[in-house]
Formats: C-alpha cells, structure tokens, sequence
C-alpha cells in the first residue's frame, strides 16, 4: 500500500503541476486552452533538441524550454487570442482558436520532431529501496522540484506585484481596469506564464516519460480532468484536482486491476456524479 | 554611353532569353522523358497523425523511398509498359470512418491496390469499400475474418502476433526457463486481441499466467502505478501485448525500476533508437520480432534503401524493415501477371503460384503465404525475426517463417 500512495503522490505532483498554466489562463482570459498539452509536448522536445541532443545541462534545457514556451504563449496571447476577444463576441471562438492552435502545433511538431518518441538520459541514476517503497531517484527528485515549483508559483501570485494583478483581473475583469491594472500587458504576462509553466513540466517530465508528438492531446485532456476536478479558474484547485486524480490512477490501478482496464470508467462515473452535485468543481470560480 | 547601356540591356535581354529558353527545352527534355513513362498509383490508407503516427509513417516513408528509388532508376516495366510509381496517401487518424473514406477516395482516384490500414477496426471498416469497389488491400492488422474466405481482398503484410507468439514462448520456455508469464496490453482493440491469442497460446504450452487482465490506457505516460502489482507477482516473463512502440521503452523502463528481474517481450516489432533513448541499457534482454530485418540477413538492397530513407527523412526506423514489402510485392506480383494491373482478380490468382526473389533478406523469396492461419495464401512472407535488444542494437535469436 505504501508503494501506491508514493506512485500517487508522485504522479499527483507531476499531474498538479500540468493542470497549474491551464487554470491560469482561464482564470485570467475565461479560454479553454485545448493547445496546453501541446505547449507540454513542445516544452518536452526543447529540452530533449537542447539536453538530448546537443548535450548542454539538464538545467539549460529546461530554462530554454521555460523562455521559447513563454514567448510562443506571449505571441499567441497578443497576435491570435487578444484580437480574437476583441473581435467576437461570442465565447466558443476562443475555443475554436485554441484547438486549431492545437492541431496547428501538433503539425509543427510532427514535422519537426518526427514521429518517434524520444528520450533522453537519465538526469539522476539509481534506486531507492526499502521494504516497502521502491522509487527511483529521478522521480523522487521531479517529484520535489514539482512541489518547490508549485509553492514558487502561488508565492508569486499572493506576493508579487504582477501576481496581485493577474489575481485581480481574475476576480474581477472590468473593476481591475479602473483600478487602473494594465488589462492587456496582464492577460498577455499571464498567458505567457501559464505556457511557460506547460514547457518546463513538459521538459521537466521528458527525462521520466519521454515525449512524442502525439501526446498533446491526450495530455490537454487530462489537465482539464484535473481542472474540472478542483474548480475551473483555482490554482489551489487545479493542485488539489492533480493530487485527486493521481492518488485515484494509483490506487484504482491497484484495486481494480483484476477488472480490466475500469479505473479510468470508475474515475470518470465519479467525475459526473461529482459535477452533477458541485458543478464548480471543489473551490469554484475563479479565485474566490 | 547611351549605347553602351543599350549595347549592355541587349546583351543581357539575350542571355535572359538564351537561358529562358534553355531552361524551357530542358523542362521540356525532361517532361518528354517522364511522360514517356505511365504512371502507376499506390495508396495508403493509414494512420499518420496523433499517438499512432509511427505506425503508419513509416509505411508511407518506406513507400516514398523505395516509389522514389525505383523512378530514379527510370520506373517499373510491368508487361509492355514501364511506370513511374505514384504514392498517394490519405491519414485516416485511425478513425474507422476516415479509413472508409480514405479508402472511397482511393477508389475515385482508380487506384486498385493500397497499403494499410494500421488497425483492426480500420481494416474491418474498409472491407465492403475495398470489395466493392476492386481493391487489395494490405492491412497491418490481424482479425483472421479479414483474411479468411468469404473475404479476399485483404493481405496481412506482417507476421501476426497468433503466429509469432507461440514460437517466442516456445524458445523461452526451453532456452531460458520460462515456467510464469504475466501479460500487460492496452485497452484497445489490437493489443487486446493480441493479448488474448498470446494468453491462449502460453496456456497451450503448459506455462502459467500470472496476470492476464491488466490493461493500460494508450496514452499512459507513467506506468509505474499499472505495473507495480504485476511486479508483485515475479513473473518469468512479462508480455507487452500489441505495445507501440512509444510505449514499450516507458513500460519496460517502469518494471525494470521496480525490480522487475525476468524477461520481457512483445510480438511487435519496436525501434532500436527508441528503445535506446527511453530505456537505455535497462532495455537489454527485451526480446521482440524484430522488424524482419537485422544486419546477419540484410541484403546490399536493404542497406541501400536504409541508407536512402535515412537521407531522405532524417532518420531511418526499423517499423520500416517490415513495412518495406508491401509496395515490394504489389510491384512484383503486376509485373507476374500485368493483366492485374487493373483486375484484381487477376491478381488473386496469381498469388497462389507466385514466388519471386527477396532483394531485402538472404536466401529468402517473396511469397503469399498463410494457408495454416486463414486458408488461403493473404498473407506477406517476410521473415519472423525474434531478435533480443543488447546495448542499442536487435541482435538475431532466431528466424522464423510462417507457414
């Protein structure tokens, strides 16, 4: 049992971490981002071109794969959802553009990286053992720099003056502009961080799980599984949600794999009988 | 002055129109040169976006490269006329409906003889299109239906899992010991199915199955939490039923890391490359069917087209060593009996009697085979080569052959 509440909690890091820049930009600009697995994918072969390939530091990789992240996310927020939502009025065009920047990316990358999935060398070797828990050191180490991540990021959302303003425009859209925050200089930070965060746990994960050009998808549904789990909008939420769903994977995996492949057909029932009865989620919308 | 500018702008307009013009009888030189040539039309019917891309990127890729090669050495004779070969594809995202339409586009287009598609349900959709409308198909999929009479216009271009499994077992189970095997897939239609032919066939030998329910969703990135129970149960050998081969590197990475000691396959074929990058030398011992081609049986052929395919994408993959024959055979067996070039039954029955040399693998031939599995030869021979993964390359355990 102890070795599927360390998988769980291991998994739930890593899962929070996903959903983070998800919420974020909801929080922020009310877009459903259906292209965060995707910046995921691409923040996963930046490192690998950077850390696999050209052998720099695994620290280097990850840095650049956190930059070209935030500056693709600042240029889609500027160029493509900014006029979108000036533009129409009606809420599903945002989404509509956020899925055609999915497919457009998952078309990029397949181009540039080819179809295989890749990897990349182990960032630390070895096994820790004991009676009851078996965990490699990598993981236990992602799973550690997840955590600082996440305490990192809410710090700089309760602290910082940018924070403070992308929580206002969260809460409150219009009241934040006559509070005189630059509306659109925030949407376009707060985009730019949330794509930022998809690429660093894209390259933080890529030396445990690899990364393909395929995986956007499935990736983006996850993340809104956790999302939908915690509260749409909440970064407490969307860590909540990610711990939910990987303590349940790890122990439904666990439990009921003398049924078949049901955990994610247990996961899924609960979810909607979860929704039908707090349909905001655990923490609601947004920051509260 | 004036007329030395004059002097110049005319001799420069000659030369633009000298090599206008030269460039215009070239094109033309070459146009002539091509359009003495028909052209013959290959389709591909496949997956070549998403999760499942490698499957079918690397048929189209084979396809282009070898289509590609054979024009360059001035096409393909089939009876009184040569052919430059035409691959046309169509993704169907491995979406049973897109196949469908993959496949009647196919048809608008008269093209009689297409590769894929990559998946059972895929295959099965296509069939009444393919009936109907004149066209073998080559599926990498392994339903018996499709193969079996009533149906016949389907040819399985691999070595099934039913037919290389049994053999794989077979070996471990005399040469290392095999007495437990546990059996993982994902919970999709072929891995399942594959599943449950290997968990019938290990039951035949007389080994134990430890675990035979366990599945995994595809798009899996951690498989630590599905495999720590089968861990628990020390299995001989553990089976990755149907892995893609993204997944087998993670799969094979997570038992390793959780102490798993014993052997580990699969009856599909995976990439050295991959492998290499995902699992590192924790991938050593993995046994799998080795894309039908390892060094000891390569042919020069094989090397050269290794060799272009490698120029031509950046990166070859070892899918390809199996995926190679397809457009090899539909090629060889027009050329047998031109008639088939637009008659598929013609085609049909020269399967029966047709045999050719192999130009990818040492003493081998290109033949229809698959009488024992579905009654009639639908089947590609290409070779069974159970090969073990040892420090980034496959290296041959033995060779097989169906039928």
């Amino acid at each position: 049992m102890e070795q599927v509440i360390a998988n769980g909690l291991y998994l739930g890091a890593q899962y929070a971490l996903i959903a983070l820049g998800l919420t974020l930009i909801f929080a922020l600009m009310n877009v459903l981002n259906f292209a965060h697995g995707q910046m995921y994918v691409l923040g996963g072969f930046v490192t690998y071109a950077i850390y696999g390939q050209l052998k720099l530091p695994f620290v280097v990789a990850l840095l650049c794969s956190g930059v070209t992240l935030a500056i693709i996310g600042a240029l889609m927020e500027k160029l493509l959802f900014r006029t979108v939502i000036r533009r129409s009025k009606r809420e599903e065009s945002t989404m509509l553009l956020a899925a055609a920047t999915a497919f457009f990316l998952d078309a990029v990358m397949l181009l540039l990286f080819g179809e295989k999935q890749r990897g990349v060398p182990k960032i630390i070797s070895g096994v820790f053992v004991s009676e009851r828990v078996i965990l490699p050191y990598d993981r236990i180490l992602v799973g550690v720099i997840a955590i600082l991540m996440i305490a990192a990021f809410m710090l700089f959302m309760q602290y910082s003056k940018p924070g403070r303003a992308m929580r206002a425009l969260a809460q409150d859209r219009v009241a934040a502009q006559l509070m005189g925050v630059k509306v659109e200089r925030y949407s376009m930070i707060g985009f730019a961080l949330g794509a930022m965060l998809a690429g660093v746990v894209g390259g933080l994960l890529v030396s445990i799980t690899g990364v393909n050009s395929g995986i956007g998808g499935p990736i983006s549904i996850k993340a809104f599984l956790m999302v939908m789990i915690g509260g749409a909008g909440v970064v407490g939420g969307a860590i909540a949600g990610g711990f939910i769903l990987g303590m349940m994977e790890s122990v439904g995996l666990t439990v009921l794999r003398e049924y078949g492949d049901i955990t994610y057909l247990v996961i899924f029932a609960l979810l909607m009988i979860f929704l039908s009865i707090r349909p905001h989620g655990l923490m609601g919308k947004p920051w509260g | 002055m004036g007329s030395e500018m004059i002097n110049r702008r005319s001799t420069l307009k000659s030369l633009a129109l000298g090599a206008v013009s030269f460039l215009a009888i070239a094109a033309g030189g070459a146009f002539s040169a091509q359009a003495e040539n028909k052209e013959l039309k290959i389709g591909f019917v496949g997956v070549t976006s998403g999760p499942a891309a490698a499957w079918g990127t690397s048929n189209v890729r084979s396809m282009q490269t070898r289509a590609d090669w054979l024009n360059e050495m001035g096409g393909v004779k089939i009876g009184e006329d040569t052919y430059n070969v035409t691959i046309v594809t169509f993704d169907d995202q491995k979406d049973p409906k897109r196949a469908i339409a993959g496949m009647e586009k196919m048809a608008q287009e008269g093209i009689h003889y297409v590769v894929g598609p990559n998946v059972d349900d895929g295959a099965a959709a296509v069939r009444p299109v393919a009936e109907s409308k004149g066209i073998i198909y080559f599926p990498y999929a392994f339903p018996k239906a499709l193969y079996a009479p009533p149906a016949s216009n389907a040819v399985l271009g691999m070595v099934a899992n039913y037919q290389s499994g049994p053999a794989i077992y077979k070996y471990l189970k005399e040469n290392k010991g095999v007495k437990k095997v546990a059996f993982i897939a994902a919970n999709e239609s072929d891995p399942l199915s594959q599943r449950d032919s290997g968990v019938a066939a290990a039951k035949e030998l007389g080994l134990e199955v430890v675990a035979e329910k366990d599945t995994y969703q595809n798009d899996t990135r951690d498989f630590t939490p599905v495999l720590t129970p089968i861990v628990q149960l020390k299995p001989d050998l553990l089976v990755l039923s149907g892995v893609a081969p993204a997944n087998a590197p993670l799969l094979i990475r997570a038992a390793r890391e959780l102490g798993y000691e014993g052997l580990i396959s699969a009856e599909t074929a995976q990439d050295a490359t991959v492998l290499q990058e995902g699992a590192g030398e924790l991938a050593n011992g993995f046994i799998s069917v080795g894309g039908a081609s390892t060094p000891e049986i390569r042919t020069p052929v094989m090397e050269e087209f290794i060799d272009r395919y490698t120029k031509k994408f950046g990166e070859y993959n070892d899918e390809s060593n199996t995926k190679v024959y397809a457009l090899e055979y539909i090629i060889e067996t027009l050329k047998a009996n031109p008639k088939a070039i637009d008659d598929v039954e013609e085609f049909k029955k020269t399967v029966d009697t047709f045999s050719a040399p192999n130009p990818y693998a040492k003493d081998s031939t290109l033949k229809y085979v698959g009488t024992t599995s579905f009654g009639q030869k639908r089947q590609l021979s290409v070779p069974m080569v159970v090969t073990e993964f040892k420090d980034g390359q496959f290296q041959t355990l033995f060779v097989g052959e169906v039928d």
